[in-house]
C-alpha cells in the first residue's frame, strides 16, 4: 500500500490555510449570537484563604447585570485525572491562589461585567500560603487540599528496576548533580475563549477553544450534573494549545452554568492576565541525578529524585510526576534504573501538561549530566551517546517497548551537519557548541481514565457524487491533525483532497478521539482512518470489480479513479464506483478504531510511560557569548529528529521548528515567576518569549524509519524535538565560556555570576545547591523487563 | 458618551454608533463584525491586532476610532482581491506559514506593509518589520521563507 | 480645555502609553485632550547646521529614519528605533515618549493584581512596595529618547495657560518615580529643541532581553565633540531606566573634557555611571546584574563615540 504514495510524503499546504490567511477561520472569541451575554470572572486575592461570604448585592444591582454565580452554584468536584477530582469551576470553600476564580458576572456586555466584578464584596481568612516545595516541607498550616499522600505533598513515587546498587558498583565512574528547571507557560497567542448555550430543550452546547472536547464534556456533565447525552462540546480551531487547552478549565464550566441559569448564550474570552492564572503549565522540578558508567562512557546505573512544584490543583500531575521519572532509559541503555518523585501542591496557578509533559525537565538534567561525564572520563559527547543507543524492537529496564529507533543516525547526521567534532572544545573562547538528545511518546498507551476502549474513532461516509464525508472527535491546533486526517483518507481512497469533507471536533457529531495531547493524534487516528478508509475502499473495489469485469486485485484507485492496473482505459470514476457499491451494498459508512496494544509493565505505575511508537531526537546548538554582559546569542540549531515516516515533512518542519523556538524559550528566557505570593509577571510584555529578532536559524533533519505500527509509517514530531534545545544550549555554553547553569533558563546575569566565580578560582557554576532531604517511600521493587539492557559481568 | 462613527474599512465606508472610548479593534470585530482581526493581549505587547492605518502598520487596540476617521484601514479581509488571495496569503498557506492560524492575519498585514514599502526586502528587513508580531507555533521560520516567496514572486 | 477639566483631563497624543496604562486603570481621567489633529506638533524643521525642532507630535517612527538625524545625531535615531516595535512607533510620539509614565512592575499591572498586592503609593494605595520602608516612589524612569536628548543638550517648549516656557530636557524630570514630571498637568509639551550638531558623535546602547517589545532595563546615552587636536570638547552620558529620572554622570564633563579621550578615563567614567546608577528590584532582569552593565555600557558607548577600540 505505500509503496507508490500520491499524498502521504508530500509538502501539500493545509487544508485549513486559506481559512487561516484569510481570517475566515472563526476561532472561539469571534462567535457571536443574538441575545449573548459576556461574563467575567473574579478571581481570589490571597494565594490561600478561606471564603467566609461572597456578598453580590451591589453587584446584582447594577443595571446590565444579569446573573451572579459562586462555588456556591458549583458543588460538584470534577478533574482530568480520576485520581484527582479537585477542581468545581468556580472555588467555594477556599481560593487557593491569586486569581483563582471564586465567582462569575454575566451581563448585557463585557463593560458591564467587568465594573459589576469590583462590587462583589468577598469576605476572607487569610490561610498560610505555600509557594514552594520547600515551604511544603518545613511550614505548618492547613494544607491546599483535603487529599494527597501526606499534607501538601500530592504523590510520591519510588521505584527501582534492578538492583542500582550493583550497577553503581559496577561503575568506573559515578556523578551526582542538582538540577533546577523553571516552570514557565504555554502562552497561546489566542486567549481562551467559550461560548455556552443551554437552549430550551435542556441542552448545553459548547463551543470552546479546548484540545480535548472529550474530557470537557465528561467534566461538565459530571460538574453541572447533566447526562452526558444533553451536553455537546465543540472544539473551535485552536489559536495554540501546546496543553494548556488539555483539562476543562474553569471557566468553560462558569459560562455553561451561567447560560443554564439564564437561558441565553453566554460567552467568557479570558484576558492575557487569567491565562496565566488558568496555565497547567510546565511544572519547576528541582532534580537530583546519579549516574554510574564505565570506562567507556556504558551507564551502569542511574538514579533520579525530582521535586515538582505543582499549584493549587492535580490537574494532569499525578501522571506528570511519573513523567519525570518514565523515559530516561528510553534514549540510551540503561541497565539499572531507580526513580523517586514528588509533587507538592503550592498556591499558585495548577500546573499541567505542556509540550512535552514532565520529560523536558528530566532530559535537561541527563543530557547535561553526560556532558559533564564525557569530560571527566575523557571521551566525546558523540561518543558517549552514540554508542550506546537504545537497540531497535527492545524493551528498556522500566518495561517501554522500543519499536523503531534511528537515533544513532540522528547524532550522526546533527553532528555532521553541525561540524560538531571540528567546533567541540575548538573554538574561540566565546563560541561554543552543545549536543543532547531525546525521546519522546507517539501517544499515551494508556487512557487518562480507565477503559479498554478505543482512543480514537474514524467515521467516513461516502455521497453519490464521489464526496467523502470524514468525521472524528480529534482536534485541530494548528498542528495539522485535520490535514493529516484527509491526506490519509484521500490516500488510501485514491481520491483528490478536494473530495474530502471533514467535521471534527464535536462531540455530538464526530466519534470520540481522546484529544489533541502526547503527541497521539496523527498515529492514532492516522491508524483509525486507514482502518475505516480500508473497509470502504474494499466495497467501492469490490463494486469496480464486478462493473469491470476484473477481480479485485487487478485493480488501482487513484486520482479519483479506479482502474485495471494493466489497462488504465477500462476504468471507472471514484463517484461511480461509489455509487455501484452504495447499490450493491447499501448505504456506503464505515468506522475504524485504534487501541494501543497492551504495553504496560507489571507494577504500580506502569501506565505512565508506554507508547506505541518513541520519537527521538538529537540537536546541536551553537552560541556565542559575551564574556563582558553574559549575553547568550544562540548562532544556529541543527536538529534531526526521527519521526518515522513525516506524512507532510513541511508540517513536520514546522513542528520541529515550532519545538526547536519553545524549548530556546525555555533554555533562555521564559519565567513563571512568583512574588510576594503572587504571580510577578502576568503579561506578553513582562513574560519574555522569543521574538523574530531572537530566533536563530534553524536546520532539521529529517530521519525516516518506517515504523512498524505507525500509520504509513510514522512517529510523532510536535513535541519530542523541543527536549534537547535546553541541555544542548546549556552545553553549548559550557563549551563557549566553561561555566555550568545547571539550572533554566539560562540568563545573562547567571552566565555573568559563574565567570565571576570562575574568576575567582571557585567552581564555576549556576545552579541548585541540593534537594531537600525528603524521605520517600521504601521503593516497588522491579525486575527488569527480559529483554531490556544487562549489566554486563552482573 | 456614545457617537456616530465613520470609518474607511477595505475600500468600504462603514458607519457605527459605538462608546468614543471603544477601540479600533473592539469596533472592528464587534461592530463591522470584522473578526479576521485578532487580539492575543490589548495592550500592545503582541501584534496580533495590526491592521494597516494609510499605509502603516498600526496597533488596533491602542487606536481610537475616533482619531482614524476618514482615513484607509486595512485588515485582513481586505488583503485578497475579487476572491484572489494575495500573494503574502497564497505564500503563507504553500508554506504552512500559519499553524494555529491566530497570530496570521497581523503578521501578514505587517508584511504588506513591508512589501509594499520594499518590494525586495533582505532577510534582516524582514525580522524587523516582523518583530513586532509574537507568535508561538512556528518559530517564525516558515514565517519568513512565506515573505520571502511573496517577494519573490510579485 | 485642560485647563478647565483640571485634573480630570489627560492629554494623549499617540496613546501607546496612556491606552494601556487606562486598561489597567493606572490612569483614570474622565477626558481625554487630544493632540493628533494640531498639524504644527507634527513637523520637524532646521537641520544639522542651526539645530532640528522636533514637533512633539512627530511619530518615532519619524524620528528613527530622515538622514539627517540618522547623521549627525545617530543616537536619537537609534534610541527612537529601538522602543518597542514598529507599529507601535507609527502611533507612538517622541513627546509622548519624553513624557511616559515612569514604570514599575508593581504598577504596570491591572487593577486585580494590585489591589491583591496591596495598592502603591504610585495608584490608590500609600507605600511603595519595591522599598517598603521609604517614603517614595522608585518607579522607573522609561523613556528611550529621555537619556539622548539630554546628551544632546536639548530643549521642550511648554505651552500651558500661565504662557510658555523653554527648559532644557534634563529640568524637564525630577527624581520622583510618582511625579516624575516638573511639567505641569495643563501645560502641553510642543517641541524638542536640539542644538547644532557640529560634530558631535552620539551613541545609545540600550540593554533589554528582546530584540523588540522591551523596554530598556537600562539605556546610556553618549555625546561627545572632540577638537581639532583630539582633546574632548563636550562630553555627556547619560543613564536611562535605573533611576525614577535619566541619571546625568557629571564625572564625564569632569573627567573627560579638555583631555583625549584614553581606555583609562573612558573606565573611569564607566565607574561613575555604575556608581550613580540605582536600579531597583521593579524590572525585568536582577538589580545587580543591571548596575554592573551600566558599567559595561557605559564604557562600550564611549568608546564608540570616541572611536577607540
Amino acid at each position: 500500500m505505500t509503496d507508490e504514495l500520491t499524498l502521504i510524503g508530500k509538502p501539500l499546504p493545509k487544508v485549513d490555510a486559506l481559512g487561516k490567511v484569510t481570517g475566515e477561520t472563526k476561532y472561539a472569541d469571534d462567535l457571536a449570537m443574538p441575545r449573548m451575554l459576556h461574563a467575567k470572572i473574579l478571581g481570589c486575592h490571597y494565594p490561600h484563604a478561606r471564603i467566609k461570604h461572597i456578598g453580590t448585592a451591589r453587584a446584582q444591582a447594577l443595571p446590565g447585570v444579569v446573573a451572579i454565580i459562586t462555588g456556591a452554584d458549583l458543588p460538584v468536584k470534577y478533574g482530568n485525572l480520576p485520581v484527582s477530582q479537585d477542581e468545581t469551576g468556580l472555588a467555594g470553600d477556599k481560593g487557593r491562589f491569586v486569581g483563582d476564580p471564586i465567582a462569575a458576572v454575566a451581563a448585557v456586555d463585557e463593560e458591564t461585567a467587568e465594573r459589576a466584578i469590583d462590587l462583589i464584596d468577598v469576605e476572607y481568612e487569610e490561610l498560610p500560603a505555600f509557594m514552594s516545595v520547600e515551604d511544603v516541607l518545613t511550614k505548618e498550616g492547613e494544607p491546599i487540599q483535603d487529599y494527597g499522600d501526606q499534607g501538601n505533598v500530592h504523590k510520591m513515587v519510588a521505584l527501582e528496576f534492578g538492583d542500582t546498587e550493583s550497577g553503581f558498583a559496577a561503575a568506573d565512574y559515578v556523578r551526582e548533580d542538582t538540577f533546577f528547571y523553571q516552570g514557565n507557560t504555554h502562552l497561546p497567542m489566542e486567549e481562551h475563549a467559550v461560548v455556552a448555550h443551554y437552549t430550551a430543550d435542556g441542552k448545553l452546547t459548547l463551543w470552546s477553544s479546548t484540545q480535548c472536547p472529550h474530557y470537557v464534556h465528561r467534566a461538565l456533565s459530571k460538574a453541572l450534573a447533566i447526562a452526558p447525552s444533553r451536553v455537546r462540546i465543540i472544539a473551535t480551531p485552536v489559536g495554540g494549545g501546546f496543553g494548556g487547552k488539555s483539562d476543562p478549565l474553569p471557566h468553560e464550566v462558569a459560562a455553561a452554568k451561567l447560560s443554564m441559569i439564564t437561558g441565553r448564550p453566554v460567552k467568557i474570552a479570558l484576558t492575557r492576565e487569567e491565562v496565566f492564572y488558568a496555565h497547567r503549565g510546565r511544572h519547576p522540578v528541582l532534580m537530583w541525578a546519579k549516574t554510574g558508567v564505565r570506562k567507556d562512557g556504558s551507564i551502569t546505573a542511574m538514579h533520579f529524585k525530582t521535586f515538582l512544584d505543582g499549584g493549587a490543583y492535580g490537574s494532569y500531575g499525578v501522571a506528570s510526576t511519573y513523567y519525570t521519572g518514565a523515559l530516561q532509559p528510553v534514549t540510551y541503555k540503561v541497565p539499572t534504573y531507580k526513580f523517586e518523585g514528588m509533587r507538592a501542591f503550592t498556591n499558585k496557578p495548577a500546573c499541567g501538561p505542556k509540550r512535552g509533559h514532565g520529560t523536558p525537565q528530566p532530559r535537561f538534567g541527563m543530557e547535561i549530566q553526560l556532558d559533564k561525564i564525557a569530560e571527566a572520563i575523557g571521551i566525546s559527547p558523540v561518543d558517549i551517546r552514540r554508542k550506546f543507543v537504545v537497540d531497535e524492537n527492545s524493551y528498556t529496564v522500566n518495561h517501554l517497548r522500543i519499536t523503531s529507533c534511528a537515533l544513532g543516525e540522528c547524532i550522526d547526521k546533527v553532528a555532521a551537519a553541525s561540524g560538531f567534532n571540528d567546533k567541540h572544545r575548538k573554538l574561540p573562547f566565546g563560541k561554543g557548541v552543545g549536543l543532547a538528545c531525546s525521546s519522546y511518546l507517539s501517544g499515551a498507551g494508556l487512557p487518562i481514565y480507565w477503559n479498554n476502549m478505543p482512543h480514537t474513532s474514524v467515521q467516513i461516509k461516502i455521497d453519490r457524487g464521489g464526496g467523502v464525508a470524514v468525521l472524528c472527535g480529534s482536534t485541530d491546533i494548528g498542528q495539522g491533525s485535520n490535514s493529516v486526517l484527509a491526506y490519509t483518507v484521500a490516500e488510501v481512497l485514491g481520491v483528490s483532497l478536494d473530495a474530502i469533507q471533514l467535521t471534527v471536533s464535536d462531540t455530538d457529531l464526530t466519534p470520540i478521539d481522546l484529544g489533541s495531547y502526547s503527541s497521539r493524534v496523527t498515529f492514532m487516528m492516522g491508524n483509525a482512518a486507514i482502518e475505516a478508509a480500508s473497509k470502504l475502499k474494499k466495497l467501492i473495489m469490490e463494486a469496480a470489480a464486478e462493473k469491470l469485469q476484473l477481480p479485485v486485485e487487478a485493480l488501482a484507485a487513484k486520482n479519483n479513479s479506479i482502474y485495471c492496473i494493466d489497462d488504465e482505459r477500462r476504468s471507472l470514476t471514484f463517484a461511480q464506483a461509489a455509487q455501484l457499491a452504495e447499490a450493491k451494498h447499501g448505504g456506503l459508512g464505515a468506522m475504524g478504531s485504534y487501541t494501543p496494544p497492551k504495553l504496560a509493565g507489571p507494577f504500580r505505575g506502569s501506565g505512565v510511560g508506554p507508547s506505541p511508537a518513541y520519537s527521538y531526537s538529537a540537536c546541536v546548538a551553537q552560541v556565542d557569548v559575551d564574556p563582558e554582559t553574559g549575553e547568550i546569542k544562540v548562532e544556529k540549531i541543527w536538529i534531526a529528529h526521527d519521526c518515522g515516516r513525516a506524512i507532510n515533512p513541511l508540517l513536520v518542519i514546522g513542528q520541529t521548528e515550532g519545538s526547536v523556538y519553545m524549548g530556546l524559550g525555555e533554555a533562555l528566557m521564559e519565567e513563571q515567576d512568583f512574588r510576594r505570593n503572587q504571580h510577578k509577571i502576568p503579561s506578553l510584555l513582562d513574560y519574555k518569549s522569543l521574538t523574530m529578532m531572537d530566533m536563530p536559524e534553524v536546520e532539521t533533519i529529517l530521519v525516516e524509519p518506517i515504523d512498524p505500527e505507525g500509520p504509513f509509517g510514522a512517529k510523532e514530531a510536535g513535541q519530542g524535538p523541543l527536549l534537547p534545545v535546553p541541555p544542548a544550549v546549556a552545553n553549548a555554553v559550557y563549551d563557549a565560556v566553561g561555566v555550568r547553569i545547571d539550572e533554566l533558563p539560562i540568563t545573562a546575569d547567571k552566565v555573568l555570576k559563574a565567570l565571576a566565580l570562575k574568576a575567582e578560582g571557585k567552581e564555576p557554576r549556576v545552579g541548585p545547591k541540593g534537594v531537600p532531604s525528603f524521605v520517600f517511600p521504601e521503593p516497588v521493587r522491579v525486575e527488569p523487563h527480559p529483554q531490556a539492557p544487562k549489566l554486563r559481568g552482573a | 458618551m456614545k457617537q456616530l462613527i465613520k470609518l474607511r474599512v477595505n475600500g468600504e465606508d462603514y458607519e457605527a454608533y459605538v462608546p468614543v472610548h471603544k477601540t479600533l479593534l473592539e469596533v472592528l470585530r464587534e461592530d463591522l463584525n470584522l473578526t479576521g482581526t485578532k487580539h492575543g493581549c490589548e495592550l500592545g505587547e503582541c501584534g496580533a491586532c495590526t491592521v494597516l492605518v494609510d499605509g502603516e502598520p498600526t496597533l488596533s487596540c491602542l487606536t481610537l476610532p475616533i482619531e482614524i476617521q476618514g482615513r484607509e484601514i486595512l485588515t485582513v479581509e481586505g488583503l485578497a482581491h475579487n476572491g484572489t488571495p494575495h500573494p503574502l496569503q497564497t505564500a503563507f498557506a504553500e508554506l504552512s506559514a500559519a499553524q494555529c492560524g491566530y497570530c496570521t492575519p497581523g503578521m501578514l498585514i505587517s508584511a504588506k506593509a513591508l512589501l509594499d514599502h520594499d518590494p525586495h526586502p533582505a532577510r534582516d528587513d524582514i525580522r524587523q518589520a516582523l518583530s513586532g508580531n509574537l507568535c508561538r507555533c512556528t518559530g517564525y521560520s516558515k514565517i519568513i521563507e512565506a515573505v520571502e516567496l511573496a517577494a519573490e514572486r510579485r | 480645555m485642560l485647563s478647565e477639566r483640571g485634573a480630570e483631563a489627560m492629554i494623549v497624543a499617540g496613546g501607546t502609553d496612556l491606552f494601556p496604562n487606562m486598561k489597567r486603570r493606572q490612569f483614570e481621567p474622565k477626558s481625554l485632550v487630544s493632540l493628533r489633529a494640531i498639524a504644527e506638533l507634527q513637523r520637524v524643521t532646521g537641520d544639522a547646521d542651526s539645530g532640528l525642532t522636533i514637533g512633539a507630535g512627530v511619530t518615532l517612527a519619524q524620528v528613527s529614519r530622515p538622514p539627517v538625524i540618522a547623521q549627525s545625531y545617530p543616537a536619537l535615531a537609534r534610541a527612537a528605533g529601538d522602543v518597542s516595535t514598529s507599529q507601535l512607533r507609527n502611533t507612538g510620539t517622541i513627546g509622548g515618549n519624553l513624557c511616559l509614565d515612569t514604570r514599575c512592575n508593581y504598577y504596570n499591572q491591572t487593577y486585580h493584581w494590585r489591589k491583591s498586592i496591596g495598592f502603591c503609593m504610585k495608584k490608590d494605595g500609600d507605600i511603595c512596595l519595591v522599598a517598603p520602608g521609604g517614603s517614595r516612589c522608585w518607579a522607573a524612569s522609561s523613556s528611550d529618547t529621555a537619556p539622548v536628548m539630554i546628551a544632546l543638550g536639548a530643549s521642550v517648549r511648554l505651552i500651558g495657560p500661565r504662557g510658555e516656557r523653554v527648559i532644557p530636557v534634563d529640568e524637564l524630570y525630577r527624581d520622583d518615580g510618582k511625579d516624575h514630571l516638573t511639567k505641569a498637568a495643563d501645560e502641553i509639551l510642543t517641541e524638542i529643541l536640539i542644538p547644532p550638531a557640529n560634530g558631535l558623535r552620539s551613541v545609545y546602547l540600550k540593554l533589554r532581553r528582546r530584540g523588540s517589545f522591551d523596554f530598556p532595563i537600562l539605556g546610556v546615552a553618549v555625546a561627545l565633540r572632540l577638537a581639532g587636536d583630539g582633546a574632548c570638547a563636550y562630553a555627556k552620558v547619560v543613564l536611562g531606566a535605573v533611576g525614577s529620572r535619566p541619571v546625568v554622570v557629571p564625572q564625564a564633563e569632569s573627567i573627560l573634557i579638555g583631555n583625549r579621550i584614553t581606555p583609562e578615563s573612558v573606565e573611569s567614567v564607566a565607574q561613575a555611571a555604575a556608581r550613580l546608577a540605582k536600579p531597583m528590584d521593579n524590572t525585568d532582569s536582577v538589580l545587580s546584574y543591571r548596575k554592573k552593565m551600566a558599567h559595561v555600557f557605559t564604557a562600550r558607548a564611549l568608546k564608540e563615540a570616541a572611536g577607540l577600540p
